[in-house]
């Protein structure tokens, strides 16, 4: 089961600032586990922010992303009360998403 | 019995990833290049011209090579996508970021390095790429843990 997702979105100077956090592990495939062996690669591919429904940044990413990704976006312009939405799918087909209005 | 077996669990993976495809593909052939040339090559960079419009925020020195913040941004006219490289790292290529209307060509991420490497980031502009590097020393390595 996909882990929680946390964002924050703020305006500020005409600029919006978007912070989203993922619960995800992001395993290499490098590392191995407490029996020797080694821990399958599972990973967040592609990310997609879109702002009231349109799609603004499209992210691929690899398995060198850290543990429990923060990414920050910024966004030019925008209103308070614009929906912004970004969500994932890793490498299993797992997703999520999580929306959250500017404040 | 088996392949009966197999062959519904992989409809039922297909149903699963078939609503997916709203995302981007994934560059499989970048991502999966040994060496930063090859990650590059895949991704259709032929070259890139230095440029000191491109802002590489990153430590000089990465105590935990498993947490690596960089801050891009670049502000070359017309800037649509950010792509990171770690050349050391097992597969060099990072990340790929396309900005469209409305987005500003900024991000901020932590990422894993295996070992001191130069950290290059390239930034697409009409067409054209350009590139600044920097390098970061790294005391104990992120990748295998």
């Amino acid at each position: 089961m996909p882990g929680p997702m946390k964002m924050r979105a703020t305006l500020a100077q005409g600029v919006t600032e978007i912070r989203v956090l993922m619960t995800h592990p992001m395993e290499t495939g490098q590392r191995k586990d407490p029996e020797g062996k080694l821990v399958p690669m599972h990973f967040i591919q592609n990310l997609t922010v879109k702002v009231n429904g349109k799609p603004v940044i499209e992210a691929q990413t690899s398995q060198a992303v850290s543990r429990n990704p923060v990414f920050s976006f910024r966004l030019k312009g925008g209103a308070k009360g614009d929906k912004i939405e970004v969500a994932w799918v890793d490498n299993k087909g797992e997703s999520n998403s999580t929306e959250i209005a500017v404040a | 019995m088996n392949s009966i077996r197999r062959a519904l669990v992989a409809t039922f993976v297909f149903a699963l990833v078939r609503p997916l495809s709203a995302f981007a593909a994934w560059n499989k052939e970048a991502f999966g290049a040994k060496t930063a040339a090859d990650a590059l090559k895949d991704l259709g960079i032929a070259n890139a011209t230095p440029s000191k419009d491109l802002s590489v925020d990153v430590p000089q020195i990465a105590e935990n090579g498993a947490v690596v913040p960089i801050e891009i941004s670049s502000a070359i006219p017309g800037t649509t996508a950010l792509i990171v490289v770690i050349d050391k790292n097992p597969f060099p290529l990072i990340s790929r970021f396309d900005f469209k209307e409305g987005a500003l060509p900024f991000v901020k991420v932590n990422v894993k390095m295996g070992e001191t490497s130069d950290v290059r980031v390239l930034a697409e502009a009409a067409g054209k790429y350009y590139v600044t590097t920097r390098e970061v020393k790294v005391t104990i390595g992120g990748c295998g843990g």
